[in-house]
């Protein structure tokens, strides 16, 4: 793994190994996938050691085999649920990153809009659920997507703003020596610097959006979406059906923020890698 | 000393109002206070009267925290003084750094790591509107003069920090500006590298006649590059004393000159407080023969 020099009077430059790609290392690979394995065998022996009863934990066989079983009602929630999730997520993403550049040109809009977001994010957002039902309606998932959106506003707000202004003071008196202005500095200078930012808290607002979305459904709402699947199940005594519903929540979510890692990927070739594993 | 006669009325000193016409920087009383009215409040320069030629190198020397760094930052417009008045090739240190009449190196390298090596030096060239093949070629001269051609398309982060404190010089020189204001820029190079780099300073501003003002540490450094070297005491900044070193053009024998050794040794008395005003005296008449061009300036300190 490369570490990047810091000072120092070496003149050996220290150069970042482009080797192969991080999913193609089996010392990066193989750890993970043997404790997952590992966890996945135990949970199943316990279970069948200890005659734990199905409605307080299924085997991972058994969700597996409702999984493969209710394959049609989950890829018809999934995409129900999915769309609700990102749609509310790009929402909120614009939503937010418009307010930090805001925050970053303005003290005052700062000063406004900072602790109204605070406000935001100490709310129990999903709480509010109910409350949009009867705002929005119950059947468009409009309900549904304000809960996201209120969700995913916060990190993604002051993640952005931090990364706006948190810049090295030598690269804005840089600019200033340049005689550059608001607009240049912030293309050059700010924007760049949030970027890194911005995709942390990205990351954490799509797993938040996946989460938001699902506990939503369970107040309501159209049918057949992944969190009606789980709460009609678990009223049914469907456990292995509603940890099925689970599981393709969960691959939702990871999905969700594979996506968003790629994009980041892209996005950022340039930058400093943060860890050695890049 | 200079730095306490105040107040004295503007333009009756023949000496100063001649170098404010002819220099290219003019530092007139110039106070700077921190924190004014506070606890925590710092009275960083005091009463800073300073006039530079075009064409020469000055360096700044004294304690940390001395103010010399303020100095050159007031300089830079990037501080606004508290009391006096900043001229640059005839303007204000504002409207100056609007017009991109200095190029700055800081003590910081502050490269951008999201840009190459060579963007990052072309950042200023792209601003200026350079085209790209011009720019382009701008930048290949300058990272071989630095010394690393073969880095420009590394990122910043992959360099050491000597390597990069280079990369921010060159780009301090690549609109080749009028004047260079330089804060200890070298102070993250090795010894050799450090010496072929006040050797190309010490050309650059010959050959091109650029004004150079030189915040440093290193008491030789600041002799071997230097016409003056202006010595500052902390607490609150001022000037206690201009040496004028009479060297003539620096070679690689410069450095085993005696008369670098005496230079060295003034500026060391200076630091120490042993030589003031006085002394300042004596040793601009010793170099007046040396170095006319000097003497006009540092004529001027009353």
């Amino acid at each position: 793994m490369s570490t990047p020099t810091l000072g120092g009077g070496s003149s050996t430059p220290v150069v970042a190994t482009r080797g192969r790609p991080a999913w193609a290392r089996p010392a990066i690979v193989l750890p993970p996938v043997i404790v997952g394995v590992v966890g996945l065998v135990g949970w199943e022996l316990v279970v069948d050691v200890f005659h734990i009863q199905k409605f307080l934990l299924p085997k991972p066989s058994a969700i597996l085999d409702a999984f493969v079983e209710n394959r049609t009602a989950i890829w018809t929630g999934a995409r129900k649920t999915g769309w609700v999730a990102i749609s509310g997520l790009v929402v909120g993403v614009f939503v937010a990153v418009v307010a930090a550049l805001l925050c970053s040109r303005s003290k005052v809009l700062a000063g406004v809009l900072t602790p109204l977001a605070s406000a935001l994010a100490a709310t129990p957002i999903v709480a509010l659920a109910p409350v949009y039902f009867k705002w929005f309606g119950q059947v468009a998932p409009t309900a549904k997507q304000a809960v996201v959106v209120s969700v995913v506003v916060f990190p993604v707000l002051v993640g952005t703003a931090r990364g706006l202004l948190d810049c090295q003071a030598v690269h804005l008196e840089l600019m200033r020596t340049y005689a550059a202005g608001e607009w240049r500095t912030m293309r050059e200078v700010r924007v760049p610097n949030a970027l890194p930012f911005f995709f942390t808290s990205l990351k954490v607002a799509s797993s938040l959006a996946v989460i938001a979305a699902i506990v939503s459904e369970y107040f309501g709402g159209e049918q057949g979406t992944l969190g009606g699947v789980i709460t009609q199940s678990a009223g049914l005594s469907r456990y292995d059906r509603a940890w099925a519903a689970v599981l393709a929540a969960s691959i939702l979510g990871m999905g969700l923020y594979a996506l968003v890692s790629i994009i980041e990927r892209l996005a950022l070739p340039r930058h400093r890698p943060i860890l050695g594993v890049g | 000393m200079t730095a306490t006669s105040r107040p004295a009325p503007a333009g009756t000193d023949p000496a100063t109002t001649q170098a404010t016409t002819a220099a290219a920087i003019t530092v007139t009383r110039v106070d700077q206070v921190f924190n004014a009215g506070r606890s925590n409040q710092v009275e960083a320069l005091r009463g800073i009267d300073l006039a530079i030629a075009p064409g020469e190198l000055v360096s700044l020397i004294g304690p940390s925290g001395c103010g010399k760094s303020t100095l050159l930052r007031v300089v830079a417009d990037l501080v606004e003084p508290t009391g006096g008045t900043v001229t640059v090739n005839g303007k204000s240190a504002r409207q100056a750094r609007i017009d991109q009449d200095y190029g700055m190196a800081f003590q910081q390298a502050g490269l951008f790591d999201w840009r190459s090596v060579a963007q990052n030096i072309e950042l200023p060239l792209e601003l200026a509107g350079w085209d790209r093949t011009r720019r382009r070629a701008r930048s290949r001269q300058l990272l071989e003069l630095v010394r690393l051609g073969e880095f420009a398309d590394h990122r910043p982060w992959e360099l050491s920090g000597g390597m990069q404190q280079r990369v921010a010089i060159a780009r301090a020189l690549a609109v080749e500006p009028p004047i260079l204001l330089m804060d200890e820029p070298f102070g993250a190079l090795d010894e050799m590298t450090r010496e072929h780099m006040q050797a190309e300073l010490v050309r650059i501003s010959a050959e091109t006649g650029t004004t150079v003002v030189f915040v440093t540490h290193s008491i030789p450094e600041a002799v071997f590059l230097s016409r003056r070297v202006v010595v500052m005491s902390a607490r609150p900044g001022a000037i206690t004393h201009i040496a004028a070193i009479g060297l003539g053009a620096r070679t690689e024998d410069t450095r085993e000159d005696p008369a670098f050794f005496a230079a060295v040794t003034e500026v060391r008395e200076a630091l120490r407080g042993r030589i003031g005003a006085k002394a300042t005296a004596t040793a601009t008449a010793k170099a007046a023969d040396a170095d006319a061009d000097a003497t006009a300036i540092a004529g001027e300190e009353r």
